[in-house]
């Protein structure tokens, strides 16, 4: 009797883990198969891309050629012909026409000049896999291509490696200054006083969750009185301005919950804020600068807004959203590129996160759960 | 500028409700597998990519072709292989085509709200949960009656963070469509009427909204400052 209970309990056990597996799987398959898809694609073909699916490389059964033949110049192509003993008209022969024995025939190409094809389904896979879309859409030089028909088309890549090294130049600076200044403010809300304390945190605190897009419009107009549009100069202080008041709570949240000992006992031998700060905060601070530094610099080079707004369209300083997104806008079914492109400005957060995701976590941890 | 505020309202209730639903669904089932950390990294993954990223990632997924030649894309692969016609998803069925710019949505943010229930389902204590089962409380009343008013401040600040997140939302219908088919929001909207009509009084009109919306949580904040002690 005990161990049948024991026995069924296992079996309980064993059911509901399958359950909760199963549904977590199902649930990580959604929520990956449409980055896969892509990741897949950017490695086919531009022929391929445009004629089948990306899951057409895993085994499938499809129509393979086994034999064509031009069709007879006496066929009547307007009505009803006989081909191969099946009697049908060129728009169901344009479709394919099955036979009995498992065989299609298909009428390919245009009425006058097509040719017919006798086919078989067969087990295959595409795996015509190559770099080209990688080298197109990084080089940006114009090459050759064929399509279906041979004829050659001369068609434009597009210069991503400009684009990369711009999205650096934004967002490495845009990372690093608002952490400067925010560590300082930090610490000066954390453990000093002065007055107008309270008011100014106050200011940080509501900056936090301004919108964005309320702010463009008076930096904007500032941008166009200095002259500023369209440098590096205008996103780095934009993406600061932006940044600081996240960067400031996040790092005060922390910093105010570092031992109050510590910070006591510097004082009684005689050190100044200044020395402490640099000697004993930051030292102590750097799990939180991490996290904060990785989120900035993901929002950075993801982003789009900003850049879009203070660099304008002059292609020189365009970083990598923008260049995605200028292809989805103009050549929005040139998948070879775009699939490309969108991986290219996926790598770098990718590394990033994979590599410091523990900061990554903590960071997001501290800054909702206590707020 | 009614159909951005209608279509911002629409993706706030099926935005942000299913990204804290699925948050919450995956943190539950992961907390409970082998396959924890992995899952876990899978789903939370798209917090890495770009917005524009996303739109491309899901361009490819809504793709249309005509009916005569193979679909390329997912979505409508799978449709006309039940026997529909191929449908240009985020272009018809207005208002509904904002569901499928919702999904993308969605599809970022759950990873976001996964990790904090996630790291609050751990916080539980073990004896509580073993109490409700020791006394026979079922899976599911243990996670409703227990676990759910346990994580409930944890619940509230995620929705908050991103319903505040979903008021600005702006790249993903930038770049999907545009604005187009009935599918402004009121930060597209913003871009194009700065641009083209120069008008940006209800931009204003907004981050007041928000800044009342926000209040409670600068409260909050401010009692714990005032509590501070400094040098």
């Amino acid at each position: 009797m005990a161990a049948n209970s024991a026995n069924s309990k296992q079996r309980q056990k064993l059911i509901s883990d399958i359950i909760i597996n199963g549904a977590l799987f199902l649930l990580v398959f959604v929520w990956t198969v449409p980055t896969f898809g892509v990741l897949v694609s950017s490695f086919r073909t531009r022929f391929d891309i445009q004629t089948s699916g990306w899951w057409s490389i895993l085994p499938h059964r499809e129509w393979m050629k086994v034999n064509e033949f031009k069709p007879d110049k006496d066929l009547d192509r307007d009505g009803v012909m006989t081909i191969k003993g099946l009697q049908g008209t060129f728009k169901e022969f344009r479709k394919g026409i099955e036979t009995p024995d498992g065989t299609r025939v298909t009428w390919i190409g245009n009425k006058r000049l097509g040719r017919i094809e006798v086919q078989e389904r067969r087990w295959t896979m595409r795996t015509d896999l190559t770099l080209e879309n990688y080298t197109n859409v990084l080089s940006g030089k114009k090459y050759a291509l064929k399509d279906a028909a041979g004829n050659e088309k001369i068609v434009r890549g597009d210069n991503f490696w400009g684009a990369i090294l711009n999205s650096l130049t934004v967002a490495v600076p845009a990372t690093v200054i608002p952490i400067m200044i925010a560590a300082f403010a930090a610490y000066g809300f954390a453990w000093m006083n002065f007055p107008g304390r309270k008011i100014l945190f106050v200011i940080v605190v509501a900056a936090l969750v301004v919108p964005v897009q309320i702010e463009l419009v008076p930096i904007l107009r500032d941008y166009v009185k200095l002259d500023l549009n369209g440098t590096f100069l205008a996103v780095w202080l934009a993406h600061t301005g932006f940044g600081l008041p996240l960067a400031t709570y996040l790092l005060y949240n922390y910093i105010s919950g570092l031992p109050r000992d510590i910070l006591e006992s510097a004082f009684i031998d005689g050190a100044s804020h200044f020395t402490i700060f640099t000697r004993l905060i930051l030292p102590l601070s750097v799990p939180a600068l991490a996290s904060f530094a990785i989120f900035q610099f993901l929002w950075t080079w993801n982003d789009y807004l900003v850049a879009l707004v203070s660099i304008g369209s002059k292609p020189d300083v365009q970083v990598l959203t923008m260049r995605l997104a200028e292809i989805v806008g103009s050549r929005g079914s040139d998948w070879h590129l775009l699939t490309a492109g969108a991986f290219i400005s996926m790598i770098l957060p990718l590394a990033v996160f994979f590599s410091l995701q523990r900061f990554f976590v903590r960071g997001m941890l501290a800054g909702s759960v206590k707020g | 500028m009614q159909e951005a505020v209608r279509n911002n309202v629409l993706w706030i209730v099926f935005g942000a409700t299913l990204s804290v639903v699925f948050g919450l669904l995956i943190a539950v089932l992961a907390d409970r597998s082998r396959f924890e950390n992995i899952a876990k990294s899978l789903i939370f993954l798209p917090m890495a990519i770009s917005m524009v990223g996303a739109g491309v990632i899901w361009n490819f997924v809504y793709e249309i072709k005509d009916a005569a030649s193979p679909q390329i894309g997912l979505l409508n692969a799978l449709w006309v292989a039940v026997g529909g016609q191929p449908q240009a998803w985020t272009a018809q069925l207005q208002p509904w085509n904002n569901l499928f710019l919702i999904v993308i949505l969605i599809w970022l943010q759950t990873g976001y709200a996964m990790v904090l229930f996630s790291a609050a389902i751990k916080g539980i204590p073990g004896e509580l949960l073993e109490a409700a089962r020791v006394d026979g409380a079922t899976e599911v009343q243990t996670f409703f009656k227990i676990m759910i008013p346990y994580i409930m401040g944890t619940i509230v600040t995620v929705s908050t963070t991103i319903i505040i997140f979903t008021l600005k939302i702006f790249d993903v219908v930038q770049v999907m469509t545009g604005g187009q088919f009935g599918t402004h929001v009121i930060a597209t909207q913003f871009y194009r009427q700065y641009f083209t009509n120069r008008n940006f009084g209800y931009g204003s009109a907004i981050a007041i909204v928000l800044l009342i919306a926000v209040i409670p949580v600068m409260v909050y904040n401010l009692k714990q400052f005032g509590e501070r002690r400094a040098f």
